[in-house]
C-alpha cells in the first residue's frame, strides 16, 4: 500500500519535470500565436522592430544572437582546450585541484556580475586602450575592416560576445576534463610508449577517442551562450539594427526579453516577445539535446570498453 | 564431454532424525531469457548446514536468492516449481514477502552494513516486525550481539557508526541483524569471502554455534570451508544439482565423476 | 639520419608550443578571474557599510540601504528550493529506484538535462504567462515558481548520481530483513546517499541565488519594505540591475556593494556545498 503511494509519489514527481518542460513550449507556442499568425514566416525574415507601428521581426535579435554565440564560441573552444590540456596533462598533481577549482569559480559567479564588471570596467576599457588600435589596424583588410569598424563605444556584439566567452569557457572545460578522463589509461599509455610527446598523444589519441564528447561539450557551450541574459544585457548596447561591424549596439533575443519584457505595451509587442521566446527556446533544445545525446554516446563507449 | 543425464542425481536424501524445514522441487530460474537453474530438486532438513559448492556461473548464489525471493527486485528474473518451507510454497506470489523474510533471514557476499548507529543498524530489522518497549529492544540487541559474537567487541561502541567497524566485524553485525529478527533459516551468501582468514575462523565458528537453533544455507567457493562447516553439501554445475549428500559423503566418496573432479580441483 | 634528425625536432617544436599555448590558455583564465575578482572587491568594499544592512533601497540621492533586497533575495530562494528540492529528490528517486531503464525515466532523464543548462529568462517568461498574466500582477510567488523550476533539474540529476552510488547490496540487505521498498528508500538509500543530496541541493542555491533574468518578470522588484509573498518582492539581483543600469553614483554604490554580497554568499555555498561532498565510504 505505502509502497504503491511511494512509488505513485516519485512517479508523479518525474512526471512534473516533463509536463513543465512540455508546458514551457505550450505556454510560449500560446502567447506566441498571434504575433505568428499575423506576421507569418516573414517574422522570422523581417528586421522591422518598431512598437509604434506595431511591426515587429525577428531577424536582428535572431542575429543578434547566433553571432554573439558564434563568436563566444571562437574564443572559449581554443581557450577551453588550453585549459583543459593544462589542467588534465601538464599540472603536477598538488596543482590539478586549485587550478581546476579557480576555472570552476568562472562558473560560479553569477551572470549579472559579469554584466556590471563588463559594464564598468570592461567597456572603457575596451573603448578606450583596444578599440581604437583594433580599428585602426584593421582598416583596409576585406573581412575584418568591416567587423571591427566603427565608434570606439565599449559596448556592442564583441564585448558580450568576448565576455559570454569567459562565461562558457568553465562548462566546456569541465564536461572536457571528464570527457577526457574517460579514455582508458591503456591506450594513452600505449601511445607514450611509442614515444609520443604529450601533444601528440592528445591530437592522435585522446582527440579522436572523445570526439563525441568533444562537440558534445561545444554544444553545451553553445546552449549556454545562445540563453545567457543578463551578462549580455549589459553590454549589447539593445539596438534592432543588423550591422556588420561588430563594434556597432545590436540585441539577441534574451537582452530583449529582458529589456522590455514588462515594459510591453500592446498585445502584439507582447506576443511577438513569447515568439522569439520560442525560437530561442526551440534553438536551445536542440543544441542542448544534441549535446547530451553525443556526450552519452561516448559514456556507452566507453563503458563498454571498461567491460570488454 | 558433459553428459549430464548419466549423472546420478542423489535427490532424497532423507536425514531420520531431523524433519524436512525446506523442500525444494523441480526449481527453475531464468535471468530474461537465459535459463540458469534447471529442474533443482533436493530437502533441507532442520537445524542442519547446507553448503552449496561449486565452480563460478553454476547458479549456487541464484538458488540461495530464490528461498527468500530477493529476486524479485529485479523485474526480469523468473523462478519457477516450488520451494517449501515447512509444507507452504513460498514461491506462490499470495506468500506475504514480508513474512517469508521474517522467517528466511539473508547474509551477503560483501559486509552491508546500514548508514546508521551499531545500535540501529539491528533496531531496523526488529522494528519492521515488533514493537518493543526501549529496554526490550535493548535487551534483543544485546541477545543479537552476543549471539553474532560481537558484544565483547562493541558494547561500549553502541552508538559509533556501523561503517566504521572492521570488514569481519561489520559481517558479524550483518549476522547479528539477520539473527535479531528471529528467523529459522539464515542464508549466508559466500560470507567469509571478502574477510581476512581470522575473521573467517570466527564467522566458521558462529556458524556451528547458530546450528543449534537455526537451519543454515551457506554458499561457498572455498571446499575446505563447506566441509568444515556443514553437515551436507550440494554440488551444481552449470545450473544443475549434480549431487547432493552428507558432506563427508559427498568429500569421501562422491558418487558422480563431476563431483569428484570439482572437489580434487581438476576445474573450477 | 638527417630527415628523422628534422622530424624529432618539428615534434618537439610542435608540441612545446601547444603546450605553451595551454599554459596561456591558463593564464588568461586565472587573468579574468582576477580581474573580476579584484574589480569586485575594489568596488564593493568600499561600498558596504553598515546602513546597507539596515535601511531599505532609497529614492536616487538620498541614503539608503539593500535590507529589503536582502531579505526578499533570501526569501525567493528559500521558498524555490524548498519548492523546488523535494520535487527533484523525489523525482531522483524515481529514476535510480523505480524507473532506470524504462522509457519514461529515459525520457525524463533527457528533459531534465535540457532544463538543466536551458535559457532562465525563458522559465520567466512561462511562468509569467501562467501565473502573472492569470493572477494579474507580479508576485513573490511567481518568483518562488520560477526559482523552483530551476532547482528541479539540478536536483535531479544530482539525487539520481548520488542514488546510484549506493550499492545493490545495501538494498538487498534492507530488503532481506523483509523491508518494504519505501522504508528501503526512505530509511536506508536515503541516509546512505544524503550528503551526496544536500550538496546538490546546496549547489542548486548557490545557481538560484544570482539568478536575476527569470525574476525580473515575476517577483519584479519593489522598493518599498515587503515580505508579503502575494506581492512583488524586492530582491538582489532585480536592484542590482536597476540600480547599475540607472545614470545616479549612489545608487551604482549599492549596486557595486549588492554584487559582492551575491558574489560572496554564492562563493560561500559553493564552498559548504564541496565540504559536504565527501567521497561515498561503500565497502563495494
Amino acid at each position: 500500500m505505502v509502497d504503491g503511494i511511494f512509488r505513485f509519489l516519485t512517479r508523479a514527481a518525474a512526471g512534473l519535470t516533463f509536463l513543465i518542460v512540455m508546458g514551457v513550449l505550450l505556454a510560449l507556442a500560446l502567447g506566441a500565436y498571434p504575433a505568428l499568425h499575423k506576421f507569418g514566416i516573414g517574422f522570422i525574415s523581417s528586421s522591422q522592430w518598431n512598437p509604434v507601428t506595431q511591426e515587429f521581426g525577428a531577424a536582428p535579435a535572431i542575429v543578434g544572437t547566433l553571432i554573439t554565440s558564434f563568436l563566444a564560441l571562437l574564443l572559449a573552444v581554443p581557450l577551453s582546450f588550453g585549459i583543459t590540456v593544462f589542467i588534465n596533462e601538464l599540472t603536477p598533481p598538488w596543482l590539478k585541484r586549485p587550478a581546476a577549482i579557480a576555472i570552476e569559480l568562472l562558473a560560479a559567479i553569477p551572470s549579472i556580475i559579469y554584466g556590471m564588471w563588463g559594464l564598468f570596467v570592461f567597456a572603457p576599457w575596451f573603448a578606450e586602450h583596444a578599440q581604437p588600435w583594433l580599428t585602426e589596424h584593421s582598416a583596409g583588410w576585406p573581412l575584418l575592416g568591416m567587423l571591427f569598424d566603427g565608434p570606439p563605444m565599449g559596448i556592442g556584439m564583441f564585448s558580450a560576445g568576448l565576455i559570454l566567452a569567459i562565461m562558457i569557457t568553465p562548462f566546456i572545460t569541465a564536461i572536457w576534463r571528464e570527457v577526457f578522463a574517460l579514455v582508458p589509461a591503456v591506450l594513452k599509455e600505449s601511445a607514450y610508449g611509442l614515444g609520443a610527446t604529450t601533444w601528440e598523444v592528445i591530437w592522435k589519441v585522446v582527440l579522436p577517442y572523445t570526439r563525441a564528447g568533444v562537440i558534445g561539450g561545444i554544444m553545451l557551450g553553445l546552449g549556454r551562450a545562445l540563453g545567457e541574459t543578463m551578462a549580455v544585457t549589459f553590454v549589447i548596447g539593445n539596438a534592432h539594427d543588423i550591422s556588420p561591424s561588430l563594434f556597432m549596439p545590436g540585441a539577441t533575443i534574451s537582452s530583449t526579453l529582458a529589456n522590455e519584457f514588462t515594459e510591453a505595451v500592446g498585445d502584439m509587442y507582447l506576443s511577438s516577445l513569447f515568439a522569439i521566446g520560442l525560437i530561442l527556446f526551440i534553438i536551445t533544445f536542440i543544441v542542448l539535446g544534441a549535446a547530451r545525446l553525443l556526450l552519452s554516446r561516448l559514456r556507452a563507449k566507453s563503458l563498454q570498453s571498461a567491460a570488454a | 564431454m558433459n553428459n549430464l543425464s548419466t549423472m546420478i542425481t542423489m535427490t532424497d536424501v532423507e536425514p531420520a532424525v531431523f524433519p524436512k524445514k525446506l523442500e525444494v522441487s523441480d526449481l527453475g530460474f531464468c535471468y530474461g531469457d537465459t535459463q540458469v537453474l534447471h529442474k533443482i530438486n533436493l530437502s533441507v532438513p532442520e537445524k542442519q548446514v547446507v553448503a552449496f559448492i561449486g565452480p563460478s556461473g553454476c547458479g549456487k548464489s541464484t538458488l540461495l536468492r530464490v528461498f527468500n525471493r530477493i529476486y524479485e527486485m529485479y523485474p526480469k528474473q523468473r523462478s519457477s516449481g516450488e520451494v517449501r518451507l515447512d509444507g507452504e510454497n513460498i514461491l506462490d506470489p499470495r506468500y506475504d514477502l514480508n513474512r517469508l523474510r521474517a522467517r528466511i533471514g539473508m547474509v551477503f557476499q560483501k559486509p552491508t552494513p546500514f548508514p546508521m548507529s551499531i545500535y540501529e543498524n539491528i533496531a531496523f530489522g526488529v522494528r519492521l516486525y515488533e514493537r518493543l518497549p526501549r529496554h526490550t529492544m535493548s535487551e534483543r540487541v544485546e541477545w543479537a550481539l552476543r549471539k553474532a559474537a560481537l558484544w565483547n567487541e562493541v558494547k561500549d561502541l553502541l552508538h559509533r557508526d556501523g561503517t566504521q567497524l572492521s570488514g569481519g566485524q561489520q559481517q558479524r553485525l550483518c549476522i547479528a541483524r539477520a539473527i535479531a529478527v528471529k528467523p529459522e533459516v539464515l542464508l549466508l551468501d559466500e560470507p567469509a569471502s571478502a574477510l581476512d582468514p581470522i575473521s573467517t575462523l570466527k564467522i566458521e565458528e558462529l556458524i556451528a554455534e547458530l546450528k543449534s537453533d537455526y537451519t543454515i544455507m551457506i554458499v561457498t567457493h572455498n571446499m575446505q570451508q563447506a566441509a568444515r562447516v556443514s553437515d551436507y553439501t550440494a554440488f551444481l554445475y552449470l545450473g544443475r544439482l549434480v549431487e547432493y549428500d552428507k558432506t563427508e559423503v559427498l568429500f569421501t566418496n562422491p558418487a558422480c565423476k563431476e563431483t569428484e573432479d570439482y572437489i580434487t580441483g581438476r576445474y573450477g | 639520419m638527417n630527415m628523422s634528425r628534422l622530424l624529432y625536432i618539428q615534434r618537439r617544436a610542435t608540441n612545446l608550443v601547444t603546450m605553451a599555448f595551454a599554459v596561456l590558455a591558463m593564464g588568461v583564465g586565472l587573468f579574468w578571474l582576477s580581474w573580476l575578482l579584484w574589480t569586485l572587491f575594489s568596488s564593493g568594499m568600499p561600498a558596504i557599510q553598515v546602513s546597507v544592512f539596515t535601511q531599505i533601497t532609497p529614492p536616487p540621492g538620498s541614503n539608503g540601504g539593500l535590507l529589503n533586497a536582502i531579505v526578499g533575495s533570501v526569501i525567493l530562494t528559500l521558498g524555490g528550493v524548498l519548492l523546488g528540492a523535494p520535487i527533484g529528490v523525489l523525482a531522483g528517486t524515481y529514476l535510480a529506484e523505480f524507473g532506470r531503464d524504462s522509457r519514461l525515466a529515459a525520457t525524463v532523464r533527457f528533459i531534465s538535462d535540457v532544463l538543466l543548462s536551458a535559457p532562465s529568462i525563458i522559465i520567466g517568461v512561462f511562468v509569467y504567462e501562467i501565473v502573472v498574466r492569470r493572477s494579474g500582477h507580479f508576485s513573490a510567488w511567481a518568483g518562488i515558481g520560477a526559482l523552483a523550476i530551476i532547482v528541479l533539474p539540478v536536483v535531479v540529476r544530482t539525487s539520481e548520481d548520488m542514488l546510484r552510488l549506493v550499492p545493490n547490496t545495501m538494498r538487498e540487505a534492507a530488503a532481506a530483513l523483509g523491508a518494504p521498498q519505501w522504508k528501503v528508500t526512505l530509511m536506508i538509500v536515503y541516509r546512505a546517499a544524503r550528503a551526496g543530496i544536500l550538496t546538490g541541493i546546496l549547489l542548486s542555491v548557490a545557481r538560484i541565488s544570482g539568478e536575476t533574468a527569470p525574476l525580473l518578470f515575476t517577483a519584479l522588484n519593489n522598493q518599498f519594505w515587503s515580505t508579503s509573498l502575494d506581492q512583488p518582492i524586492a530582491n538582489l539581483p532585480a536592484v542590482i540591475f536597476q540600480f547599475a543600469m540607472s545614470p545616479y553614483e549612489d545608487w551604482h554604490r549599492l549596486a557595486w556593494a549588492g554584487a559582492l554580497i551575491i558574489t560572496l554568499g554564492v562563493l560561500l555555498l559553493n564552498i559548504l556545498a564541496r565540504s559536504v561532498l565527501r567521497p561515498p565510504r561503500f565497502s563495494a
